[in-house]
């Protein structure tokens, strides 16, 4: 296909394709970070929990009066969930991984650091590693020798007693492999604050943190041997049986006391539902945005096209006349398209390239991979071909007898 | 004449429907898509309390010790600590100050059969209401003498009225929380400022319904109510005497006049700081005095995320008012012909651009009609979103106006090219082509 003469046509409507490019670059420029802001939404709500994430049930109560036999309620309670059927472990535990609140520490390789390697967030409650389906890598689980009560953990760390504080801790592979890189963690020594030590005995695969303030940190998780008596209660079951395990617990609970309030309940999907919507909500909406994006370029598209084609309705019959075919006209307007379309997402590219830097300046995102590019310009030609093949088809269809006729 | 152009206009708009209907779909897309966005920035980013919020401030210090194992990245502690606060409220170098924390309150309704419930509840002094210009349905708030006695009184919030007394006044009434008895003091007006300023790093909502329950600092934290948020510079084991833990946990307003009175106190606070040094208490000297704005920007309060959608918005609003440029565009280029004949016969150039830009304002209009009804249709999406500030996204008068404006400039602007390349058009070369 001829070339200059295209360039030559295109000479006598400049100002109407130079809008037409920069419609184009600005599309191709918005839709390529769009794009890729989706796609680190969605990677981000696919963040792995390190759980059994369909076989979970949490509920969390509270009682109406103040009440000074939490330990021996707890039990109690315990007793009953696990005598529900379908119920394989059950804990009492001080936090869930997605669920907002937390307990966070700061820890110390060395005592005498003045200020902390990192900040960990602290699991506690016997059996929670069981009962959340957490995955042994290396070394131990905690066992019930390990445990001890919460408020004899208190009474020791304000005596200062490091006897009976806990001595052992797991903790999950990401923050063994950020404080000892390449090695083995069991068996290291790590300081909560700046006193108590505590030993590495065992690594899992993973378990998220209930609150996120930076994914790199996500996995930054230590599980202690302290026993809580909060109310706070996980249930791992079938996937099937969650719904029916949860009516039961909560009928169970209530049938024992009356008087304690419900706070929380969930099937453990719904948390992490609930934690990503924000992400996942932007995530709609930006591929809204990037649809009617497409959709008005491809409409201007049309709509310019079929005024070229209406205004050069005598030239095209002239063509005709003097013997190009219907395909000499198609592919005409076909590469028209196709170099505004060229020209457009060369100057989008680096337009796209301008956003993302400046996005990466306030947004703290990632660089644009280069395969967005090539992706991006496939995607608009595309579009510029299916859009322009209705005028050009038009085009194509005059017949070359207009060039005999004065209007 | 005008008639005339509208006409006009009208016939020509007629003439290619599709094209119109393009142009004005674009258009309004792009008008309901920023003006969506810009309704919620607007909601996010407000005043709280626009008559007030210059004269109210936020004092900041440091307690921390040089080596402290909290990493602040240089910026101070967003709360303060017991003694801190209460020496500062003490002082009463301010027209008004209150010291304050947020709390989970349980409440027994008086109804028989009725189950407890938990409410977000706001521990501070006497100040507060008159500060923040917290109007009394009933009764009023407490003095400082309860404040120091521990008296147990509560203000109680109206909606919270309506639910436990079905709205009547109940200034004298008992309400049991956290299993102790509070005699109702005052209850509010209706008060909710957005964003709720004073909650800010406190752990509470930044948007959303106001709190439910007021109570005096010192009788909520006599039966141990404990606040929502806690930070600790040292290790601490015991969180149920924070009065003498080395935390922060209180958040400080007051209430300064004037800029005099601004400079005052920044003096005084910077001299306080000094004090502690020299006594050994502290080992930082920076303070700060933020006003109620200039608090909110340092916290951040309007997500990142919000303001992203801003942008996209207006871009998608670029992109549609070229596309609709380039529309007009190639449509006035073919009617050169008509221009021509209307040159002839004594158009002047002037006539001519009217013409067109009462065209393109046309198309404007109706796409900013149609974008006002998208916005409506955007802002009932934002208040099915997930976000503490959902359903509060509604469309207000002043936005309502904005579309207008922001359709008709974009329209305008759109229109500018093509009627100037109309009225540039030489009448004897469009004759002769006849």
């Amino acid at each position: 296909m001829d070339i200059l003469p295209i360039l030559a046509t295109l000479r006598r409507h400049k100002v109407t394709a130079t809008l037409l490019i920069l419609q184009i670059a600005l599309t191709c420029a918005i839709v390529c970070n769009a794009v890729f802001l989706i796609t680190q939404r969605l990677h981000r709500m696919d963040m792995p929990s390190g759980v059994a994430e369909h076989e979970l049930v949490h509920l969390r109560l509270a009682d109406i009066g103040r009440r000074d036999d939490e330990k021996a309620r707890t039990a109690e309670d315990l007793a009953l969930l696990r005598q529900i059927p379908g119920v394989t472990e059950v804990a009492s535990v001080n936090q869930v991984p997605f669920g907002n609140s937390s307990n966070n520490s700061g820890i110390k390789l060395d005592p005498k650091q003045s200020q902390s390697t990192l900040n960990m967030t602290t699991y506690f409650g016997e059996n929670l590693a069981q009962a959340f389906g957490v995955q042994l890598v290396s070394g131990r689980m905690l066992q019930p020798d390990d445990y001890m009560d919460f408020d004899a953990v208190v009474h020791a760390a304000q005596a200062g007693d490091l006897k009976h504080l806990p001595s052992v801790i797991v903790i999950t592979q990401a923050l063994a492999e950020r404080l000892w890189p390449g090695q083995s963690a069991l068996g290291k020594q790590i300081y909560l604050g700046s006193e108590v030590p505590l030993r590495v005995v065992g690594v899992v695969r993973g378990l998220v943190r209930p609150s996120i303030w930076d994914d790199a940190m996500a996995q930054y998780t230590g599980i202690l041997p302290v026993r809580v008596f909060d109310g706070n209660y996980i249930l791992r079951t079938a996937p099937g049986e969650r719904d029916r395990v949860l009516k039961a617990a909560i009928a169970a609970l209530k049938k024992s006391d009356p008087h304690r309030v419900v706070i929380a309940q969930h099937i453990w999907d719904d948390m992490r539902s609930d934690f990503f919507r924000q992400d996942r909500a932007m995530a709609v909406l930006l591929v809204g945005v990037c649809i009617a994006l497409l959709v008005v370029t491809a409409l201007g598209i049309v709509g310019l096209g079929s005024f070229w084609v209406a205004q050069r309705r005598r030239q095209i019959g002239v063509r005709r006349a003097l013997g190009a075919t219907r395909a000499n006209i198609l592919h005409y307007f076909q590469t028209e398209n196709f170099l505004l379309a060229t020209i457009g997402i060369g100057l989008g590219m680096v337009l796209a390239y301008g956003i993302n830097l400046f996005l990466m300046q306030h947004y703290e995102l990632p660089r644009l991979p280069a395969i967005y590019f090539p992706v991006g310009a496939v995607a608009l030609w595309l579009i510029g071909q299916v859009a322009v093949l209705g005028p050009a088809l038009r085009a194509a269809a005059v017949p070359p007898v207009v060039a005999t006729r004065s209007v | 004449m005008l008639v005339y152009y509208l006409d006009l206009a009208v016939r020509s708009l007629r003439r290619n429907r599709v094209l119109t209907v393009l142009m004005v779909l674009a258009l309004a897309l792009g008008i309901g898509a920023s003006i969506t966005t810009l309704t919620v920035l607007r909601l996010l980013s407000g005043d709280p309390l626009p008559q007030k919020s210059a004269r109210l401030f936020y004092p900041q210090l440091d307690p921390s010790p040089k080596n402290s194992a909290i990493d602040s990245n240089g910026r101070l502690p967003r709360t303060m600590g017991y003694v801190d606060a209460m020496n500062l409220l003490h002082a009463h170098r301010a027209t008004r100050q209150a010291v304050m924390a947020l709390t989970q309150a349980k409440i027994m309704p008086p109804q028989a059969h009725a189950h407890p419930f938990f409410s977000d509840g706001v521990m501070t002094t006497a100040d507060f209401f008159a500060m923040f210009d917290a109007g009394f349905q009933y009764g009023s708030g407490w003095s400082a003498t309860d404040d120091e006695g521990g008296s147990q009184v509560v203000v109680i919030a109206s909606f919270l009225n309506d639910k436990l007394f079905d709205g009547a006044d109940s200034v004298g009434r008992m309400v049991r929380l956290n299993d102790h008895d509070f005699r109702v003091v005052g209850v509010l007006k209706p008060w909710a400022p957005q964003p709720r300023f004073y909650t800010l790093g406190l752990g509470g909502d930044h948007y959303g319904d106001g709190d439910a329950v007021f109570l005096p600092l010192k009788a909520a934290r006599a039966l141990k109510m404990g606040p929502q948020d806690t930070e600790c510079y040292q290790a601490v084991d015991d969180f149920t005497h924070l009065e003498t833990a080395p935390c922060q946990w209180l958040g400080l307003w007051v209430e300064l006049d004037d800029s005099s009175a601004v400079a005052s106190y920044r003096r005084f606070l910077d001299g306080y700081v000094k004090e502690q040094v020299a006594l050994g208490r502290f080992q930082r000297t920076d303070s700060s005095l933020l006003d109620l704005m200039g608090w909110l920007r340092d916290q951040h309060v309007v997500p990142d995320d919000v303001r992203l959608q801003v942008y996209l918005a207006f871009g998608f609003l670029l992109i549609c008012v070229v596309n609709t440029v380039g529309l007009l565009l190639a449509k006035c280029l073919r009617r050169s012909q008509e221009i021509g004949v209307r040159r002839a016969l004594g158009a002047t150039r002037r006539e001519i651009f009217v013409q067109f830009m009462v065209e393109a304002s046309i198309v404007g209009l109706a796409g900013g009609a149609l974008g006002l009804a998208f916005a409506e249709l955007g802002l009932f999406g934002i208040r099915h979103q997930p976000a503490q500030y959902a359903h509060l996204a509604h469309l207000d008068p002043a936005m309502f106006a904005f579309t207008f404006v922001v359709a008709l400039v974009a329209s305008l602007i759109a229109g500018l090219l093509p009627a100037w390349r109309a009225c540039l058009l030489a009448p004897a070369p469009q004759l002769k082509a006849m």
